[in-house]
């Protein structure tokens, strides 16, 4: 019996996904696991895996076109089946959007079932494991996500850690070093670190834009605001705020790149790198242009408490095109940074220093900052970057500019 | 003589055979049962329910006796062994209909007679109305087991009894002596203790309910003696004679006395139903009277199959009940999860009740773990203080390095009823952490299952 294909819930708490691409054409056909679609979320590329054999027999949606949630995206026909009314079927799933559908399973009695069920949620990506496995795993230092589940629905539980425990441990020669060290096994945070880096680095086309900021307006006007706001204002708020109305000004700038179109932004989201303990992340201030300083202040505060702590929510660090790390406080001059992908863009931050500058053919001393702008250049041109980075620096150095 | 075809059948109708049928009926095979006496086999007819209404009976006989405690005056209870004992098989039997109502229910057809494998894939059925063959791709073998019967000591309903004339008293016999001093044994040893007998246990290990736990089976131990139930541990039987009307049993062991009784309950374990089966000349291999099976309960000859007490320890019905849906399942083509046998709840309906899952703390120490044991008496407990129940304890056994539940062991008024609770813990694998979270309701005695849990990590609230 036909049925249709619905867009999962591939990221947690996303409201709409786009598919990236179809893997199989219309009339494909389909055997139970195989890739269907990549499906894109904005950590990464998930692939939409076949829950039973059929065959591909409706694409209803383009690649690149977002759409909500459980939104019917293709039809599966059965293996054979050719007469489908698909316009019917689709106003079957109008009328019953809110039922469930029943599971139909009408395979003959004595024929075995496929052996491993997987664990991974395909539609909230949760992974099923009991607690004590989790923590066997965590002991172990094996992630859950790349082992099979054998308990009721591809629940992961001890069994199965404790098969994997054995497998590694026949595997694994006896290490022989007389150098002493520590081995500190990788968090999931640490991993998934290591894995978004090397895959920016590898694979988006960096190109990096050197700037200098003369801040001695930027420091009085925020000495003069400190000495009344209940909330101190810092460097790294002014700048949270210029490069949100920056990326307003220059609405080329505020994109990301996939592969079938360039996604350009209405609103001027802007993520700060958080260093924490296991690692870094990178919170996002919404809409920063429209806040004020005193807002965005308070929120970059709250944020990185929360994100020191652990407890930020995947809708509070996910999004975004525009990353700012800042390293002033350790008293780096200028560094450059890697982009955090799908961002098309970051922004390293140095120290303000006291510096020889020459003004009007005279030599004085003056506070700078350098920044880094490291862009994708797929999705970002030269000319067009140094465009942003000049309308930053401008209001950087004019802070009265971001304000009005 | 005519043949019927099935996808499979049982033979045997106990709690193994006959959830066998209903799961495959379910999963939509042809299937037929065979059964030679009753449906529902001993545990429904001969085993665990009956002697639960007995033992309810022994329960409000003694709740009256200690009703000037809560406060009510009575005059002296007298319990009226023939009206105890027919309700006792009131309740098998209305049990035992139900069983029949549920094959007709699921469309299993039940033949009454004795089955015998009769060729690959036949089997010979020979009841009251002759014989006929029935055939099916799957048999599974569910004929149960029996008492073992001691050399000498052969049940003759006068001197000597099995849990069968145990069960349908036409008296209290005076002196009672149960060899045996197993879940069963320690069972009747409550009941005919509540009803008046002088009753002795005589066991052979060490210690009563030797695969408890040794906390468990001290507590019990000195539960009985206090109440005038003498207990011979250690004991092996030297010889018995019947002389003036009485049996004298000689022991040897700790104690090397001869003791007199007008009856000998002999519950020394059981034998499994090999006989008669035709398993000779078949790749089915017998050891010790039982079937050996692999994890999904297949015997050396493909397509027979064998659960329950017939497949081996431990004899508890519903293992029984379990492996029988495990057997189907695989039959039927699912992915069923063989029996974690540590996680099988074994109960004891005693005075006190003992109830218990997973490993001892001894067996979980030789099995090299380092552990974490808490322990949480009911004398602590607020419900079990109001109730007049503050006898036993819960105690509890974690892996010290995984927080995995290991075990859980109870002593006390209905901790057969709960521990369930830490039986699904187990199954879903929870740790130390989770038990610690979870919120039980006050007041009640299952609190003490928290505690307890609370005691491992040193952080009980109320001890």
């Amino acid at each position: 019996m036909a049925k249709l294909l619905h867009m999962p819930e591939v990221s947690a708490n996303a409201t709409h996904a786009a598919i990236q691409n179809w893997t199989l054409k219309e009339g494909d056909t389909i055997s139970a696991g195989d890739c269907i679609a990549e499906i894109e979320t904005e950590k990464a590329l998930v692939e939409l895996a076949a829950e039973e054999d059929a065959v591909l027999g409706k694409i209803l949606v383009e690649p690149g076109r977002e759409v909500e949630v459980g939104a019917p995206i293709g039809v599966l026909f059965a293996r054979g089946e050719t007469d489908v009314d698909i316009a019917a079927l689709l106003a079957k799933a109008g009328a019953l959007a809110a039922a469930n559908e029943p599971v139909v399973d009408d395979a003959p009695v004595l024929q075995p079932r496929a052996e491993v069920t997987p664990a991974i949620d395909a539609h909230s990506g949760r992974i099923f494991a009991s607690p004590l496995a989790r923590r066997l795993a965590a002991a172990k230092g094996l992630d859950l996500a790349s082992l099979k589940g054998s308990g009721p629905n591809g629940r992961i539980v001890k069994r199965d850690v404790e098969a994997v425990a054995v497998a590694a441990a026949v595997a694994a020669p006896t290490p022989v070093s007389t150098v002493d060290f520590d081995e500190i096994p990788h968090s999931s945070m640490r991993k998934t670190i290591a894995r978004r880096l090397v895959e920016s680095k590898a694979t988006v086309p960096h190109f990096y834009l050197d700037v200098e900021c003369r801040m001695e307006p930027l420091l009085a006007l925020r000495e003069q605001v400190n000495r009344t706001a209940a909330r101190k204002i810092s460097i790294n708020d002014f700048i949270v705020k210029a490069a949100a109305v920056a990326l307003q000004q220059v609405p080329a700038m505020n994109v990301t790149w996939t592969e079938t179109a360039l996604r350009r932004y209405h609103q001027a989201d802007v993520c700060v790198a958080v260093s924490t303990e296991s690692g870094l992340i990178t919170p996002v201030v919404r809409n920063a242009d429209s806040k004020a300083l005193s807002q965005i202040s308070a929120q970059v505060a709250e944020l990185a408490g929360r994100a020191r702590d652990g407890r930020l929510r995947p809708e509070e660090y996910q999004g975004g095109s525009f990353t700012i790390s800042n390293l002033g406080m350790f008293g780096v001059e200028q560094f450059s940074a890697i982009i955090n992908p799908p961002h098309a863009a970051i922004l390293a931050v140095g120290a303000t220093q006291q510096k020889p500058v020459v003004e009007n053919g005279e030599l004085k001393v003056g506070a700078v900052l350098r920044c880094t702008l490291s862009v994708d250049h797929r999705a970002v041109d030269g000319a067009l970057a140094a465009q942003w980075l000049a309308v930053f620096k401008g209001l950087m150095e004019n802070p009265l500019g971001m304000l009005i | 003589m005519s043949e019927m075809k099935f996808d499979l059948i049982v033979v045997g109708g106990g709690p193994g055979g006959y959830v066998a049928a209903i799961r495959a009926s379910q999963l939509g095979l042809r299937t037929a049962l065979v059964e030679k006496a009753q449906l529902g086999g001993v545990c429904l007819n001969w085993g665990c329910i009956p002697t639960k209404a007995l033992l309810r009976s022994a329960d409000v006989l003694r709740l009256i006796g200690s009703a000037g405690s809560f406060g009510i005056e009575v005059g002296p209870a007298r319990p009226d062994l023939k009206a105890i004992v027919k309700r006792s098989r009131d309740v098998a039997a209305q049990l035992h209909r139900g069983v029949s109502g549920l094959m007709k229910k699921h469309r299993v057809q039940v033949f009454n007679g004795h089955a015998r494998l009769d060729g690959p894939q036949r089997l010979k059925v020979s009841g009251e109305q002759g014989e006929l063959s029935l055939n099916a791709p799957h048999i599974i073998l569910a004929t149960g087991a029996r008492a073992r019967v001691l050399p000498g000591m052969e049940p003759d309903g006068k001197h000597f009894w099995s849990y069968r004339q145990a069960l349908v008293p036409d008296s209290v016999p005076k002196r009672l002596v149960i060899i045996g001093g197993g879940a069963i044994g320690i069972e009747f040893a409550s009941f005919y203790h509540a009803l008046g007998a002088q009753v002795s246990v005589v066991e052979m290990a060490e210690r009563i309910l030797p695969v408890e736990d040794h906390e468990v089976s001290a507590h019990v131990a000195q539960a009985l003696v206090r109440d005038g139930i003498r207990l011979y541990t250690g004991c092996a039987l030297q010889g018995s004679k019947v002389e003036q009307g009485a049996v004298q049993l000689r022991l040897e062991g700790n104690s090397n006395e001869t003791l007199q009784a007008d009856v000998v309950l002999v519950a020394a374990g059981i034998v499994g139903n090999v006989e008669e089966l035709g398993l000779e000349g078949t790749g089915v291999k017998v050891q010790h009277t039982h079937v050996l099976v692999d994890e999904f309960c297949r015997t050396g000859e493909p397509g027979v199959y064998a659960i329950g007490d017939l497949a081996g320890a431990p004899w508890l019905a519903h293992k029984a009940s379990h492996e029988a849906v495990i057997c189907v399942e695989k039959i039927a083509g699912q992915n069923p999860h063989p029996l974690d046998p540590r996680s099988v709840p074994a109960c004891t309906y005693s005075h006190p009740q003992v109830a218990s899952v997973g490993y001892t703390e001894a067996q979980a120490r030789s099995a090299g773990k380092t552990l974490k044991v808490g322990k949480f008496p009911f004398a602590a407990n607020g419900k079990a203080i109001a109730m007049g129940a503050t006898e036993g304890f819960v105690k509890v056994v974690f892996d010290a390095d995984s927080g995995e539940l290991l075990g859980a062991h109870m002593v006390g008024e209905e901790v057969t009823e709960m521990i369930q609770g830490y039986t699904i813990a187990r199954g879903l694998e929870t740790t130390e952490a989770e038990l610690i979270e979870s919120i039980l309701p006050h007041p009640t005695m299952s609190e003490a299952m928290h505690e307890a849990v609370l005691a491992a990590y040193e952080r009980a609230l109320h001890c």
